[in-house]
């Protein structure tokens, strides 16, 4: 295969501009990362001649999941958004505005626990009229219809299962959008953009399809589904930093009241507060910066067993 | 507060995607948990967690339990799934990409391999290279990846001892330059994931070794240039009419656009203006968009375009073609097979695509080729493929995201690829038009009365075969005998035309295509004059001789002058396949430039087998019954 001549042309000039990289400023000010000595990382000379203005960080992810939303609205005839009302969920859901121009083209579901916060409620209803949502809300069955042999928490979070897979049947979806993040947890982070379900809805995760090069597995038997993953390649500090750029609403909860806020918001019964002061987006992006807890701590159902998230997932939880 | 506003505000450059391969066991999962311990990225209560699982297996600590999230890889001990996980030092963030080594899943591989912007090679100091690093060290070139770092792991094992580090990188170097990688930017670093050792910091056990660590190789490697400078690719994705607006969506692959820009639409070759670049939510206009941007434009006027269709400027249009070569990696259980049909999708178009021919299979362990009928699984190979309709792609060193296509067999993604047009000519050259203001006018003599007067049909009986088949000395014979019986009968040949009608074109490709495009319309203004004109050209590609076919159905006349390789090359009357051979000629057919045999052509001669006497007789008792009056 004949190599790329403008990429070589590239790497010999790096070879030589790699080796003046001496001790400086790192980019981030954070003081626990580990300084590895080599310095700042160079900009390309390339990357400064061409016109117009440039790509940050936010335009590149937020380019990607516009290209994803579209991909899925293309090729999946019965498709759905599930909306969560968390901050994740509202990033996709305004990725999704840009994606088509103002309209959301499909409907959105929202699986109801009965469990939430009422500020979730609150904001629900709100945005649903104002954005003039069409919006499905889906109720769970009880928790005594779940599988027993789940810790407690992880049972609870399995009724959200339930009810998807029945919205899933009633309504004849082929395709669900959700808000899933890679650096959530683990085994999201092993998950496809496209991501296959059987009629089960179960996911085998032992052998996934290949996908490469934005070319999604699109075509699945009948009965089988897709799961759609727009924002997967997000990390949580990304989602925040988008959320102020765009202004993006948001239920309060994730702000501090009396020394705690919420990272991540799930029933009430079974999510519970961090320590924190931040009280505005700014100090929330700070808070992430230096923190070393996990984003999911406060959510009961990942900790219980070494695989109880894993099970659920398997099951078919998002 | 100030100071803490300032920082939430730090405008991030993209995190630079690094994938770990290597062959199974070599310790890549163990490499990325020290990384990410050494450098202080561990979440708090994940060392106590994985200290949990590892005791639970009854295990010492097993630092790959970080990116092995599931039970099923923490029982088996290895890695089956393509895991991604942040981390950041001082000079940057980084999104590590463990990828399994085991050979069932390098499909896995590929899928993380694909998207990373470079990759740590491991290599285990015990084991040297293996089956899985030789295959992942070729897949990261297939795929692009030109920044490579190689990590020689388990130097605990072999007491860290200098003389094997060094006969080990010798193994790994002599394999990359086998590949055609530039050395000179390969970074080998002894290291013991284990311990830590030149991970992150220079350990005491290797005093032998000054140069960098892993991580500061990494904040070494440079992050990718955008495709801005190629000329502009928008695929289309999409056309919505959500509202009063007609919105053709997609993201720029590479180049820029603005407002007032022609689009060229291919393959349908339609062309707009751009009247807007439509926005939510709206601040403001739009005047200019780059390569990566997720866009949607509207145009001046009302023209079909549909998904698949590639957008361009009118300067530099992606080729046309119907055949092509790809590099491929195959994944599917079923072995590829020449002559079956596959599904195949470059950006969003989706065509069918026949397997012509399998040129070689690709050996990664001594970089040989062989020739098959097959390519397995995992395998890497070069292919033919051919296409029905003519479609859009550029080679892919000039393009890198128009020259890739992945192949779908049934439900699923079975292979990836990467086109290589040598050989093979820009289509759309011969299609263009470039007078206008031409009408065509009627003759008065109807072409009947022509053949009446002649006594016989014109038409075109077009010989295509390699150099040496016996086209000129059919195509002559042929002339004199049916001249003699009275016929109107001329020979347009190969050598002739070139001292006159294409004197100014050579051998090239595109000179070929023209070459044709020429002889096949002289040929038919012949058999429009009621005359029965005989063409003698190698005429290699099969769209060619179809698009004079195309010209005249009626008069056309496919004859196949069919001679193997063997027998031309031992014929080789004019020497030119020794002067190919040597390398003194190049693009020559069946040499160095490919033939492509007809596939339904109305007479076939094997003069591999026959005498000259035996196939002017086959052709003349055609042309009796195919050119009479009284036929069909």
């Amino acid at each position: 295969m004949s190599a790329l001549p403008a990429a070589m042309a590239a790497l010999s000039m790096l070879g030589r501009l790699r080796r003046f990289g001496g001790a400086g400023e790192g980019l981030h000010g954070r003081t626990k990362a580990f300084d590895t000595g080599s310095g700042a990382v160079k900009k390309l000379p390339g990357q400064l001649l061409a016109s117009g203005v440039s790509m940050d960080h936010l335009d590149v992810l937020e380019s990607r999941t516009i290209y994803i939303l579209r991909e899925a609205f293309n090729k999946i005839d019965k498709l759905a958004m599930l909306w969560s009302l968390g901050k994740d969920s509202n990033v996709m859901l305004w990725c999704a505005k840009k994606a088509f121009f103002g309209h959301v083209p499909f409907p959105l579901v929202n699986i109801d626990t009965g469990m939430k916060f009422p500020e979730m409620y609150e904001f629900r209803d709100r945005y649903i009229k104002e954005w003039n949502l069409d919006c499905l809300i889906a109720q769970c069955p009880p928790v005594e219809e779940m599988d027993p042999t789940l810790p407690p928490a992880a049972r609870s979070a399995a009724r959200k299962t339930a009810a998807l897979k029945r919205v899933l049947r009633e309504q004849g979806y082929t395709g669900v959008i959700a808000g899933i993040r890679r650096d959530e947890e683990g085994t999201r982070a092993k998950e496809r953009v496209f991501s296959p379900r059987s009629e089960q809805n179960t996911w085998n995760f032992r052998d996934q399809p290949p996908e490469f090069w934005d070319q999604f597995n699109t075509d699945f038997p009948p009965g089988t589904h897709l799961r759609v993953h727009p924002i997967l390649h997000w990390t949580e500090i990304d989602i925040w930093r988008y959320t102020k750029r765009e202004a993006i609403p948001l239920v309060p909860l994730y702000f501090s009241r009396n020394g705690k806020r919420y990272r991540s918001l799930g029933d009430k019964n079974i999510t519970f507060p961090v320590d924190s002061q931040a009280s505005t987006l700014d100090e929330i992006i700070s808070e992430l910066m230096e923190t070393k807890i996990a984003e999911r701590t406060g959510r009961a159902m990942d900790h219980e067993a070494e695989d109880s998230f894993e099970r659920l997932r398997a099951d078919g939880y998002m | 507060m100030n100071d803490q506003s300032s920082r939430a505000d730090v405008q991030t450059t993209l995190p630079l995607k690094i994938v770990i391969v290597g062959h199974v066991d070599h310790g890549k999962s163990t490499l990325i948990g020290r990384l990410f311990h050494d450098t202080g990225s561990l979440p708090d209560g994940k060392l106590e967690a994985i200290q949990a699982m590892s005791e639970r297996r009854g295990m010492p600590f097993e630092w790959a339990f970080l990116m092995d999230a599931l039970q099923a890889e923490r029982d088996q001990g290895i890695t089956i799934d393509v895991s991604h996980i942040h981390f950041r030092t001082n000079a940057r963030e980084y999104v590590l990409i463990d990828a399994p080594g085991h050979r069932e899943f390098v499909k896995n591989m590929i899928t993380g391999a694909a998207q990373a912007d470079a990759a740590v090679l491991v290599v285990d100091a015990r084991e040297g290279m293996q089956e899985q690093t030789r295959r992942h060290a070729y897949l990261l070139h297939l795929l692009g990846i030109r920044q490579v770092v190689v990590a020689i792991n388990k130097m605990d094992l072999v007491d860290y001892n200098e003389a094997r580090f060094q006969q080990v990188s010798a193994e790994v170097r002599d394999y990359l330059a086998g590949l055609g990688i530039d050395l000179r930017h390969t970074l080998l670093i002894p290291v013991s994931a284990r311990d830590g050792d030149n991970i992150v910091s220079l350990g005491k056990t290797m005093p032998w070794y000054d140069g960098e660590t892993l991580a500061q190789s990494l904040d070494g490697l440079q992050p990718p240039v955008p495709s801005l400078d190629l000329p502009l690719r928008l695929p289309v994705q999409d056309v919505y009419k959500f509202d009063d607006r007609r919105i053709i969506a997609g993201r720029i692959e590479s180049g820029h656009l603005r407002q007032g820009d022609i689009l060229l639409f291919s393959p349908s070759n339609k062309r707009a203006r751009i009247q807007s670049i439509e926005a939510w939510p709206t601040r403001g206009q739009v005047l200019a968009c780059r390569a990566g941007q997720s866009i949607g434009v509207t145009l001046d006027e009302q023209i079909f375009v549909e998904r698949g269709e590639i957008a361009s400027l009118d300067t530099n249009p992606p080729m046309l073609t119907n055949v092509f070569r790809g590099r491929i990696f195959w994944l599917g259980h079923q072995p590829l097979m020449a002559g079956r049909r596959y599904k195949m999708k470059l950006c969003t178009a989706q065509y069918p695509v026949d397997v012509e021919k399998i040129e070689k299979v690709i050996d990664v362990n001594d970089l040989g080729t062989v020739a098959a009928d097959r390519v397995e699984r995992n395998a890497i190979a070069e292919v033919i493929f051919r296409t029905r309709a003519q479609i859009p792609l550029d080679p892919f060193d000039h393009n890198g995201i128009t020259g890739r296509f992945v192949i779908v067999d049934e439900f699923d993604i079975v292979g990836g690829g990467l086109i290589n047009m040598d050989g093979y000519a820009d289509q759309r050259l011969s299609q263009r038009i470039k007078s206008t203001n031409i009408f065509r006018v009627e003759h008065r003599v109807p072409i009947e009365e022509r053949w009446q007067q002649n006594g016989h049909r014109g038409g075109v009986l077009w010989m295509t075969g390699l150099s040496g088949s016996g086209k000129s000395t059919l195509a002559f014979s042929l002339e004199q005998y049916l001249f003699r019986k009275g016929y109107q009968v001329y020979v347009l040949d190969g050598d002739n035309v070139r001292h006159g009608l294409c004197s100014d074109l050579g051998f090239s490709p595109e000179d070929r295509v023209e070459n044709i495009r020429r002889v096949g319309h002289a040929a038919i203004l012949f058999a429009r004059a009621g005359f029965l004109c005989i063409t003698a050209f190698i005429s290699p590609y099969r769209a060619d001789r179809e698009r004079v076919r195309a010209l005249a159905p009626e008069l056309f006349h496919e004859v196949f002058i069919d001679a193997d390789l063997k027998t031309c090359e031992e014929r080789d009357p004019k020497g030119l396949y020794a002067k190919a051979r040597r390398g003194e000629i190049d693009d020559f057919t069946g040499i160095s430039a490919p033939y492509e045999a007809p596939v339904n052509a109305e007479v076939r001669l094997d003069t591999s087998h026959q005498t000259v006497e035996a196939s002017l007789a086959e052709l003349s008792d055609y042309v009796m019954r195919q050119f009479a009056i009284t036929a069909h």
